[in-house]
């Protein structure tokens, strides 16, 4: 039985440029339920990014709602923003992802210490879920020793450790070779699946689309098709780059 | 309070070689303020020292002498009318000159010689022997520092070169006594009675054949030192041209003093705003270079207080670090220097150069703090 964990009622973005408007999002709407994980693709300038932020309370809505477990983030005020990013929300993003001077365990323990939850059980999860990304070996290295794959990974474990209800990915293989792009999505499929989170991933390469439940494809802000059926996404996965 | 100390020692320990060269800078600067602040003290206390320990609360000095010793001359009859006056204990006169002592080795050693009465205010407790018998006596009490760099001892005989109308007069003196930490006038001092004074010290033709000692000031003990402002009203109104000081005023009056004490604040403030800039300029530069990762810090769910906090913490701890170092830098220094260096490690203004100093790193910091506080979550997305 899976809830929905995020709904989109009739969100716009309207940014001013140059004394002109653009609706970089346009009346969207879409729900995602905990233990789906949801593609965003689009052409450049489609208006992912904004989405995304406007989903992580980083930006609100010139109108409609965003909605996570029932709660309206549209409406919230900064401080219980600030309160909701850390507790319902997991993050990667495209790039300087980790806190550098933080080793890999204490990126993804630091999590658990912003809710306030590093306790001795905390601390074992992060190392099982390490281990599970591949990185037992990586622990007490600083971002700049690791990979960029090995970094991504790291992140991955800490927008999943706090067990949030959201977890959103900006461009997540961006700087992956295409193996280690297949590997990192496959896992983290894997892990939203497994822990009955709501992922959300932008992406610019439909092959990664492949372990993704759904597809939102987005152009000039609106949401201009949905591919649900397994062969749809198949077919758009083996379709090609975008 | 606890996350943002740990990422700012985090950061710090992580990053250890640059932070510690900042906190080196830190301690360079704090070693020049400490320095500063200790010569400003030794060169206050070698112009003062004399004037500050005087056993009076009041200074007598001539009418429109503008309180500088040097410049006020006074008569044996000033001294008379001064002593009659109700209310005071004991009235000291008070000559200076600058004489020379030759040592054995053929060296020439500077010294104040003050012409003051055994018994009187002017006349500092004597540590070591004792006081000359006479007003006459070819006898000199030495001020412990003389004693310390010219390896003359009490019982010891002392030539004092004086110019006296164009010639060289040579004069012997008897060592009788030390006294302790009676620098006046930058030169460490000797005591020698009125009449001794007038004898040996340097004059022109003219004085050559004077025996009756002028007095430049006159040091008065009260009978209730609380008095200060009652009596000072009665000697300036009773006897006639001269004006009495308190010892504060006489001390700023002393001359170069305050010019001297001004510059030497000057350059401690100046030294501070330096500390200012190179801490806002470093942790500016690094903030900037800062934004993406407090981007990220805030997008996951860190609060503004929680990054701004931890800028703080972080630019105090580094100060407190540099300021220690500074300190012990300088306390290890100044074992090394020689006592001729006027430096003096007066436990005030080395405290209150201490709090300045941990006060410039905040201040420094305060615009990359607000900074970093301003960076907005969206910047993690946007910059990529
Ligand atoms: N802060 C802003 N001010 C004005 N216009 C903006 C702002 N942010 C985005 N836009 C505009 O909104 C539109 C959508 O931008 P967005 O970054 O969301 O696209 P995107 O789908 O993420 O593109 P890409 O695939 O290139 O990352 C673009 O036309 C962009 O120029
Ligand atoms: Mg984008």
């Amino acid at each position: 039985m899976s809830t929905v964990a995020l709904e989109v009622r009739n969100v716009i973005k309207t940014f001013s440029l140059d004394g002109g408007k653009i609706n970089a999002v346009d009346d969207v709407s879409f729900k995602v339920n905990s233990g789906e994980f949801v593609a965003l693709v689009g052409p450049s300038g489609s208006g992912k990014t904004t989405m995304l932020s406007i989903l992580a309370a980083l930006l609100t809505p010139t109108e409609g709602q965003v909605l996570i477990d029932g709660q309206d983030l549209s409406r919230m005020s900064e401080k219980k923003r600030v309160v909701l990013r850390r507790e319902k929300i997991g993050f990667t993003f495209q790039s300087n992802n980790l806190i550098p001077y933080l080793t890999a365990k204490e990126n993804v323990e630091f999590m658990l210490r912003l809710n306030g939850k590093a306790d001795r059980a905390g601390r074992a999860r992060t190392q099982e879920l390490l281990a599970r990304l591949g990185l037992s070996d990586r622990l007490h290295n600083l971002p700049a020793q690791m990979s960029g794959g090995q970094q991504q990974r790291v992140a991955i474990a800490r927008a999943l450790i706090h067990n949030p209800t959201v977890v959103l990915a900006d461009e997540p293989t961006a700087s992956l070779d295409t193996e280690r792009a297949y590997q990192v999505v496959e896992t983290f499929a894997n892990l939203i699946h497994e822990n009955q989170r709501a992922g959300i991933m932008v992406t610019h390469d439909l092959r990664m689309c492949q372990y993704v439940d759904r597809v939102l494809m987005m152009r000039d802000g609106k949401l201009v098709q949905v591919y649900e059926t397994k062969d749809e996404i198949m077919a758009l996965a083996n379709g090609g780059v975008h | 309070m606890g996350l943002s100390t740990y990422l700012a020692l985090k950061e710090i320990w992580r990053n250890r070689g640059r932070f510690l060269l900042v906190a080196l800078v830190i301690a360079l600067i704090t070693l020049l303020v400490l320095f500063i602040a200790a010569l400003g003290e030794g060169l206050g206390t070698n112009n003062r020292q004399y004037v500050s320990n005087l056993d009076a609360q009041l200074v007598v000095f001539l009418d429109k002498s503008d309180f500088i010793i040097t410049s006020s001359r006074l008569d044996q009859s000033t001294l008379k009318a001064v002593r009659r006056l109700d209310g005071i204990a004991e009235a000291g006169p008070i000559s200076t000159s600058s004489t020379a002592i030759l040592l054995p080795d053929g060296k020439v050693l500077k010294v104040s010689m003050l012409g003051v009465e055994s018994g009187r205010p002017g006349l500092p407790p004597v540590i070591e022997g004792r006081t000359y018998q006479t007003q006459l006596a070819k006898e000199v009490v030495i001020d412990r520092n003389v004693a310390l760099r010219s390896d003359i001892k009490v019982g010891d005989e002392i030539t004092i070169r004086s110019t006296q109308g164009t010639k060289d007069e040579f004069f012997t003196l008897k060592v009788v006594g030390l006294t302790e930490g009676q620098a006046y006038f930058f030169a460490p001092t000797i005591f020698v009675p009125p009449s001794t004074w007038e004898r040996v010290r340097p004059k022109s033709e003219a004085e050559a054949s004077k025996t009756i000692p002028d007095i430049n000031v006159i040091a008065i003990k009260l009978d209730d030192p609380s008095q200060v402002e009652v009596m000072k009203a009665r000697i300036n109104a009773t006897v006639s041209n001269v004006q009495a000081a308190d010892i504060a005023t006489t001390i700023n009056n002393i001359p170069g003093y305050s010019a001297q004490q001004g510059t030497v604040q000057t350059q401690g403030v100046f030294t501070l705003l330096i500390g200012v800039l190179v801490i806002g300029g470093f942790f500016q530069i690094q903030i900037l270079q800062k934004v993406p990762q407090i981007g990220v810090l805030k997008a996951i769910g860190s609060s503004n207080a929680v990054v701004g906090l931890a800028a703080v913490i972080q630019i105090m701890v580094v100060t407190a670090i540099g300021v220690g170092i500074g300190g012990l830098l300088t306390y290890v220094f100044s074992l090394f220097f020689p006592p001729t260096i006027p430096l003096v490690f007066n436990g005030q203004a080395s405290a209150f150069a201490i709090a300045a100093l941990l006060f410039i790193g905040p201040a420094g910091g305060l615009v990359s703090v607000i900074y970093a506080v301003r960076i907005e979550p969206l910047k993690a997305l946007r910059l990529s």
